[in-house]
């Protein structure tokens, strides 16, 4: 039972680990055009990145399965070219927790970049920086506040994950049981002994992760 | 700014390297979508199976309600076993089952249950309208099948409008019979084998008779397009052996 245990755990280290790396490839991009950019349904697609966040996690489960089950508008054609299906594996944990975790890191870094003060990226360019340039030169580096601190919750958040990822990874065990699944299953099935054990994990886990952000965030802003 | 290049550089690598750390080994296996108040007998049934076939059996408990939902949008199930007829029927109406597979392999008994060493003088079902009683778990009716029991239960005794208020919503069974042991209820209606779980924490008060609500009856089938029929069936054909019915009486089941 030991061996369970220790497998959620790296379960959830891997798929949060993987669905942050993910978040911040793709959040910061995003981010930095809502912030600085001005385009029609703007606030629309805000609105749709944001959704996740308020939407119940099974809710936004469903939406996945449409989406990338089988028979799903993504997912199938996935299926027909290589025979493969997302659902109920690891990587569908991935998936859920990219989705739901998202929004932290946009709105953040979003907040971020906009406080960012313009004379600074008006001098930048000012003298000859192309815009690149300046994103990655003096408007990221000003806002590194706020994309650590993003960063820093989606990797929580996703760590956390449970609705969504219950509804498109399922609840295999020795697969696709993360923390918060295994709980749930041990609870499920009575095993209370277990399920302490780890939600004590959990919370040690959680809040020591918060520690090292907060004091590393400190350290290197 | 060396720094944050550094920071994306890792994020990067990290992104395509993971994946492939933690490539499965891919051995021969089914996957059992089923009822999370059937874990503790169909993992030994599972055991059980493994020994016997060398096919290793891989089990994704959740709701039935869910399961389905999650059959219904692609997921590569091959057996589904669920807690009440209605997913299956849903299963069914979808064409997502293979014809002849479907089999009733198991049955229950629902109860009225408190918490225990608490002074109560409900005796009966119809006790529940007493004032006494002010909160009363059930599953959710449109989710849980023992929801649903619930309520027909409550319709045969003629008592289920001067319960409306009193009746809390629970997710699955075994939160409502989490709330019964926590005290956060005064009653609350699960299977018997729920019951037996907790059986230190609870009092069983009644049982409800046979003629009260439809059979809970158990219903496990074959998935369309499973990897292998033939190792579906012969799990599906253990669960009914008499071998698979004495581990599942062992945990209650009738």
């Amino acid at each position: 039972m030991e061996g369970s245990i220790l497998f959620s755990v790296r379960l959830s280290l891997q798929v949060a680990a993987v669905s942050t790396a993910l978040i911040v490839l793709a959040g910061i991009p995003v981010a930095y055009f809502l912030a600085r950019k001005d385009f029609r349904g703007k606030e629309l697609i805000d609105v749709l990145f944001t959704l996740p966040l308020v939407l119940p996690p099974t809710v936004t489960g469903y939406y996945l399965i449409i989406l990338f089950g089988r028979n799903g508008f993504i997912g199938r054609v996935i299926y027909e070219w290589t025979g493969w299906s997302i659902m109920f594996t690891w990587y569908a944990a991935v998936l859920a927790s990219f989705i739901v975790a998202l929004p932290l890191m946009i709105k953040t870094t979003r907040a971020a970049i906009e406080s960012v003060d313009r004379n600074l990226i008006n001098a930048s360019y000012t003298l000859g920086h192309s815009e690149f340039n300046t994103a990655l030169k003096v408007i990221l580096p000003l806002a590194k506040r706020g994309i650590v601190a993003g960063t820093v919750l989606s990797f929580a958040r996703a760590m956390g994950e449970f609705g969504a990822t219950l509804m498109l990874a399922g609840n295999l065990p020795g697969r696709t049981d993360t923390m918060p699944i295994a709980i749930y299953s041990l609870a499920g099935s009575g095993e209370w002994s277990q399920a302490h054990l780890m939600v004590m994990l959990m919370t040690a886990m959680s809040g020591v992760f918060l520690y090292i952000a907060n004091r590393y965030t400190k350290r290197i802003i | 700014m060396e720094k944050l290049g550094r920071v994306w550089l890792i994020t990067v690598i990290l992104c395509f390297a993971v994946p492939f750390l933690a490539c499965a080994g891919s051995t021969k296996d089914i996957t059992v979508s089923a009822a999370i108040s059937l874990k503790n007998a169909f993992e030994e049934i599972g055991q059980l199976y493994e020994s016997k076939y060398g096919t290793k059996c891989l089990f994704n408990f959740g709701a039935s309600g869910d399961l389905f939902k999650q059959i219904a949008g692609g997921a590569p199930v091959d057996v589904f076993a669920s807690a009440a007829q209605k997913d299956m029927d849903d299963a069914d109406k979808q064409g997502l089952i293979v014809a002849g597979t479907r089999a009733d392999f198991a049955s229950n008994s629902v109860v009225l249950i408190v918490p225990a060493g608490r002074k109560t003088s409900l005796k009966s079902f119809e006790g529940l309208r007493i004032a006494e009683i002010k909160k009363i778990a059930v599953g959710n009716p449109k989710t849980v099948p023992a929801g649903r029991y619930a309520e027909e239960i409550f319709n045969s005794f003629q008592i289920l409008a001067s319960l409306k208020d009193k009746l809390i919503y629970a997710e699955n069974v075994r939160q409502v019979l989490d709330y019964v042991v926590r005290g956060e209820v005064d009653a609350g209606v699960v299977y018997a084998t729920d019951a037996a779980v907790r059986s230190k924490d609870i009092k069983i008060i009644a049982t409800a008779p046979e003629a009260s609500h439809k059979p809970v009856l158990y219903p496990i089938a074959v998935i369309k397009g499973a990897k292998s029929e033939a190792d579906a069936r012969a799990f599906i054909a253990l669960v009914l052996s008499s071998e698979g019915k004495k581990i599942l009486q062992k945990h209650g089941f009738k």
